[in-house]
C-alpha cells in the first residue's frame, strides 16, 4: 500500500456507488471534478477560504479542497448534483432562483451544500445567525442578502413544519 | 506539489510506531496541514491517518469532575457539545468565533493546537522567514506587520498563534496528554507552545515522534462568568487583532478569582498570572480592569502597522472583563458590535 501506490477507495456519492484507484494526494474535489466529471462542485480558491467546494459528507458539511479524497473511504458524499428530488428541485434550489440569490452562480453549488448542512445542524436561529453560520461561503458579486432570504424561507418553512 | 506514502492506523500505538520515520506526519481534520503542503510549506514522506482512531475521538465526563476532549473530537462537535457548553462555555464561543461552519466540522481539537501562524511572509516563498527557513531573516519586522505580535516576540520572529481555541483553553488551564517514542506526559497549557526567541520554526514543545492524544479541562467555577471577544477586519470568518478570554469567579461584586488569556498579540496565547493576582479579592471595577490591562500588556512593543494594537489590546481587555459580568447578552460567534 506504500510507496505512492494508489488506494483503493469507495464512496458513495449522490447515492451511487464508486470504486475508485487513487493516488494518495489527490483531493476530495479534484477526484470529483477531474475524475467523475461532477464539476457541479467549484474550485474556488482550492485552499480552504472560499466555500465554493463545499460538499456534504456523511450529512456534515465540509470543504472538498481540504479533504484528501482517500481519507474518506467508505463515505457517503453529496454534491449539488445529488440534491434535487428526480426532476424535483431541492427547495433551497427553488428558494435561490426565486431570490435571485446569484449572479454569476459560481458559488452558488456551495452556498447550497452549505445551508443544507447549516439547517441540518439546527443551530440558527435568528437571520444573524443564518448569516453567521453561512459566512464560510463568499459571494464575490455581493448577492449575499438574496443568498441569505433564501435560506431564510426554506428555514422558516421548516420550522412552521 | 510533492507526493507522500500514506497509511492509515486505526491505534494510538500503531500511528506512533509508524511515525517513528523521519518525515512523517500525522493527518487527522488536514484543515492547516493540506494547505501547507499546497503551498509547499511542508513536505511529509508519510502521512499517518488517525482520523479514525476511536480511543481517541469521544468527549467524556472525567471522575474529577473535568472533561476530556479527545485529540480527533472534532472543532464544532466539541463547541456544540452539551457538556462543554454546560460546564466550559467560554471553550465553546472561542471555537465559534474561529474559523468557518465548514473547517469547525473538519478540524479537531488536537490538530487546533498545532495550526501555523498565518504570517503571510511564512506563506510567501520568494521572500526570507526564519519560521519557514531558519537563519533567513524576518522581514516581518521591518515590514507590513498590523497582523503581528507585541508582546514575547524576538529579534527572529514576530509571527503571532491564530488559535481561538487555544486562547480559551489557556485561561482554563487546560493540560494536553500526548503520548511518543519515549511514552505518556502531560504539559500544562501555558508550557505548551513556546515563545519565537532564537528557534523560531518551532511551534511548540511537542518532541519528535509525539501525539496529542487528549486535552484534559479541570473542573472550575468558570461558567457563570466568562467572556471571549474577539477583534478583526470582517465581522466573521478573520483571525483575530486581538481576541480576550476572561473567566471570573465571583462572590458577589467581588472578584474571587480571574483567568485573563489573549489572542493575536504572541507567538502563543498571552497570560499574566501577576495581573490576575491583582483582580483577587478585588471590586469588579472599570479602574480594577483597566490596572490588570496596563500589567497584562507591561513591555509590549509595536513595530509600527501593529502599534494600535497595543491600547486595543488594552480596551478589549477591559471590555472582555466587562462583559464578563453579564455573559448572557453575549451572541455566540458575534464579535464586538453587542
Amino acid at each position: 500500500m506504500e510507496n505512492n501506490s494508489s488506494i483503493l477507495t469507495s464512496l458513495t456519492i449522490n447515492s451511487k456507488d464508486y470504486k475508485l484507484e487513487l493516488l494518495p494526494w489527490v483531493s476530495l474535489l479534484d477526484t470529483l471534478r477531474e475524475r467523475l466529471n461532477l464539476t457541479g462542485t467549484k474550485k474556488g480558491c482550492d485552499h480552504g477560504q472560499c466555500g465554493a467546494c463545499t460538499v456534504l459528507c456523511d450529512g456534515k458539511r465540509i470543504l472538498s479542497c481540504l479533504t484528501l479524497a482517500v481519507t474518506k473511504n467508505g463515505s457517503d458524499i453529496t454534491t449539488i448534483e445529488g440534491v434535487a428530488d428526480g426532476k424535483e428541485l431541492h427547495p433551497l434550489q427553488k428558494a435561490f432562483i426565486e431570490h435571485d440569490a446569484f449572479q454569476c452562480g459560481y458559488c452558488t453549488p456551495g452556498q447550497i451544500c452549505s445551508a443544507i448542512g447549516m439547517l441540518r445542524e439546527g443551530k440558527a436561529t435568528t437571520r444573524e445567525d443564518v448569516k453567521e453560520l453561512m459566512s464560510g461561503n463568499l459571494c464575490r458579486c455581493g448577492a449575499n442578502s438574496g443568498i441569505i432570504d433564501a435560506i431564510m424561507q426554506v428555514k422558516e418553512g421548516i420550522d412552521h413544519e | 506539489m510533492n507526493s507522500f506514502d500514506y497509511k492509515k492506523e486505526i491505534t494510538v500505538d500503531a500511528a506512533v510506531k509508524a511515525a517513528a520515520d523521519n518525515k512523517a506526519m500525522f493527518l487527522a481534520g488536514g484543515t492547516n496541514i493540506i494547505d501547507l503542503w499546497k503551498y509547499n510549506l511542508t513536505n511529509p514522506e508519510k502521512l499517518i491517518d488517525i482520523n479514525d482512531v476511536q480511543e481517541i475521538s469521544t468527549i467524556q465526563l472525567l471522575e474529577n469532575n473535568g472533561v476530556r476532549l479527545g485529540a480527533l473530537a472534532k472543532n464544532a462537535a466539541t463547541a456544540y457539545d452539551p457538556l462543554i457548553e454546560k460546564k466550559y462555555p467560554l471553550l465553546s464561543k472561542a471555537i465559534l468565533a474561529g474559523a468557518s461552519p465548514q473547517i469547525r466540522n473538519m478540524a479537531t481539537d488536537g490538530g487546533n493546537l498545532l495550526q501555523r501562524t498565518r504570517c503571510y511572509y511564512f506563506y510567501d516563498p520568494d521572500v526570507p522567514c526564519n519560521k519557514r527557513e531558519p537563519g533567513s531573516g524576518c522581514p516581518a519586522i521591518q515590514g507590513c506587520n498590523r497582523i503581528h505580535a507585541i508582546l514575547g516576540t524576538s529579534e527572529h520572529c514576530i509571527a503571532v498563534f491564530p488559535s481561538d481555541m487555544c486562547v480559551a483553553l489557556a485561561a482554563l488551564e487546560a493540560v494536553v496528554n500526548v503520548t511518543g517514542p519515549n511514552g505518556d506526559r502531560k504539559i500544562p497549557f501555558a508550557d505548551f507552545h513556546k515563545l519565537p526567541e532564537d528557534t523560531p520554526h518551532l511551534d511548540n514543545n511537542l518532541e519528535k515522534g509525539e501525539m496529542i492524544t487528549s486535552i484534559d479541562l479541570p473542573p472550575n467555577h468558570f461558567s457563570k462568568n466568562y467572556a471571549y471577544l474577539k477583534l478583526r477586519d470582517r465581522h466573521s470568518y478573520a483571525f483575530a487583532l486581538v481576541s480576550v478570554a476572561v473567566a471570573f469567579e465571583m462572590d458577589g461584586k467581588t472578584i474571587s478569582k480571574a483567568r485573563i488569556a489573549l489572542g493575536g498579540v504572541a507567538h502563543k496565547p498571552w497570560r499574566v498570572p501577576k495581573a490576575e493576582e491583582l483582580l483577587r479579592g478585588k471590586k469588579a471595577t472599570m479602574e480594577n480592569f483597566a490596572t490588570a490591562a496596563e500589567c497584562i500588556l507591561a513591555g509590549a512593543v509595536g513595530r509600527g502597522d501593529n502599534d494600535f494594537k497595543i491600547p486595543l489590546a488594552k480596551r478589549s481587555i477591559i471590555r472582555a472583563c466587562e462583559m464578563a459580568l453579564y455573559p448572557e447578552s453575549q451572541i455566540p460567534g458575534a464579535g464586538p458590535s453587542l
